[in-house]
């Protein structure tokens, strides 16, 4: 345990080291959120999304930002470069095996994930008086799930990618599109009915609706979570069964 | 029981046969090495040793276990070559990190002092030269106090003082009974540290030794030059049983042959009241050994 919580250390601090990733992973999402709650029409409740303000709807995608930047670029950046350089086999010949060191991809990830989600949720909360979650358990519960599922896909990538910047080019070409379905661009409660539907499938749109209607203190859409069941099995199946440590 | 035993090491990758058939053990308490052109299977067999690779054919035991049994992690250091750490981590940060790994740790400050890292623990791994990447990398691969050390082009991209240093090091881990196994293609390195000595090429080890018995091998010829004080009748030494040549370069003589050459042709001189000035006794080097066993040089 000793090993593992160092190594997380490690990890971590490596991550903030990095800033490109610690910007957009830890602090960017606070910033959006900051950003657009300061433009006043985001501010105005609107009947189109059910009377909601644009920037309630931005906390939650602000929070999925962050899952997708640490877990889709980050991941298979950091495991890609680690392999290529003969880390993770220098880590295989320690008691250490290279499973702490997913491990402590995962944990590293997760927790800065749930710091910058933390970030937005108090600057949308201060600043512009986006209320708390209805429904904190779900809304934990959902956002853990979304994690889960898009580092499932990023641990993927990473191991099957046949180099560092292959793992760096899939993961950007990921991030983009299922960003786009996450609302990122036009909220999803804006998209037309069809684009909604497919959103609700891809991995990160299905997290961002799942939280968004725990922080109105609805239950997530079935189909969102079984989405995101079916994305955690599929690919940590994969990624356990593709990864190469050299 | 030896500490390390290879028998009948094979592994192939697609057609190419990195390692045909190696086989030798490792005594404990032993500087073991494994010389070799570049190519010749050296590296695969370490890392199928450290339990990076699973071989094709034959068996292999470390400490008694198989080389991919997890309690050997903590029993063997290793020392790779490419292979490095995350550029942002500090020296510091790394051996704080690899001590953590294991349940005895040593105290590295001594250690790090020793490889002359001590002024380096806040620079980070990127900025480190080839030779301190080096250095610390000996020292991650002897912080959880191993049994072995499977150390693989030890001292490559080191200045000469460093390798010298590290010679030292080397020699004092094995005075505290680690048993160390190293791959080389310094022949000096090789003659200076190694109590035994594989020879691999084209995946097969072609004579196994001790540095001094695989020159023996290849070459028992003698050279000696020197400059007679006064002239020097030839015939004098090519009666000598031991000598086989003699040939001269200007006010040089150059004798050469065998067995107790340099008593026999001294006693010679002596006896006709001829100094041998400047004289000086050439024998073969591993070197020598090494380029007759393999038919090439092993520095690039």
């Amino acid at each position: 345990m000793h090993a593992f919580t160092k190594l997380t250390v490690s990890e971590f601090r490596l991550l903030l080291r990095e800033p490109v990733l610690a910007f957009f992973g830890l602090l960017f999402p606070a910033l959006l959120v900051a950003i657009l709650g300061s433009i006043p029409v985001m501010r105005e409740p609107s009947p189109e999304i059910g009377g909601l303000r644009v920037i309630d709807l931005y906390v939650p995608i602000a929070l999925v930002l962050s899952i997708a930047s640490l877990g889709l670029q980050g991941m298979p950046q950091i495991l890609g470069t680690y392999r290529e350089r003969g880390v993770l086999r220098r880590m295989a010949t320690t008691p250490a095996s290279p499973v702490m060191m997913l491990g402590a991809q995962v944990t590293t990830a997760a927790l800065t994930s749930i710091g910058a989600g933390l970030l937005a949720l108090l600057v949308g909360r201060i600043a512009f008086d986006v209320s708390f979650p209805r429904s904190p358990f779900v809304y934990l519960v959902s956002f853990l799930l979304c994690a889960a599922a898009v580092f499932a896909i990023g641990l993927f990538v990473a191991a099957v990618a046949p180099s560092g910047k292959a793992a760096n080019g899939i993961g950007m070409a990921l991030f983009f599109p299922l960003m786009f379905f996450a609302g990122l661009w036009t909220p999803r409660e804006a998209m037309p009915g069809w684009l909604q539907r497919i959103g609700e499938l891809t991995p990160v749109g299905a997290g961002q609706a799942a939280i968004q209607a725990a922080s109105v203190g609805d239950w997530p859409p079935p189909q969102c979570v079984i989405a995101l069941l079916a994305y955690l099995g599929i690919f940590s199946y994969g990624a356990v069964k593709f990864f190469r440590w050299s | 029981m030896p500490v390390i035993d290879v028998r009948n090491f094979r592994k192939e990758y697609g057609a190419t046969v990195a390692a045909a058939d190696v086989t030798f053990s490792v005594e404990r308490g032993e500087i073991f090495g494994i010389l070799g052109p570049n190519g010749a299977g050296k590296s695969t067999t370490v890392e199928a040793i450290a339990g990076l690779r699973k071989p094709d054919g034959g068996t292999i035991d470390v400490l008694g276990r198989k080389p991919a049994d997890p309690a050997l992690r903590r029993l063997v250091g290793v020392q790779l070559q490419e292979s490095e750490l995350p550029d942002r981590m500090t020296v510091r940060e790394a051996l704080e990190l690899f001590s953590a790994f294991y349940p005895d740790p040593i105290d590295w400050h001594e250690l790090v002092r020793d490889l002359g890292l001590g002024e380096k623990l806040k620079t980070k791994f990127g900025k480190l030269s080839g030779g301190q990447k080096q250095r610390l990398s000996i020292a991650l691969a002897l912080i959880g106090r191993p049994e072995v050390a499977i150390l693989d082009e030890l001292t490559t991209g080191l200045d000469p003082q460093s390798r010298r240093d590290t010679w030292d090091l080397i020699e004092g881990i094995r005075d505290r009974g680690v048993t160390v196994l190293l791959v080389t293609h310094f022949m000096e390195e090789a003659e200076r540290l190694c109590d035994r000595i594989a020879v691999i090429d084209h995946g097969t080890v072609i004579a196994l030794d001790t540095p001094a018995g695989l020159v023996a091998r290849v070459s028992t010829e003698q050279r000696i030059r020197f400059r007679p004080s006064a002239p020097l009748n030839e015939k004098l030494l090519t009666d000598l049983p031991e000598v086989r040549e003699v040939r001269r370069h200007g006010p040089s003589v150059e004798v050469i042959g065998t067995g107790g050459l340099l008593q026999a042709v001294t006693s010679v001189l002596a006896t006709h009241q001829i100094i041998a000035a400047d004289l000086r006794l050439e024998q073969a080097s591993l070197d020598d050994a090494f380029v007759q066993l393999t038919g090439r040089p092993a520095e690039d």
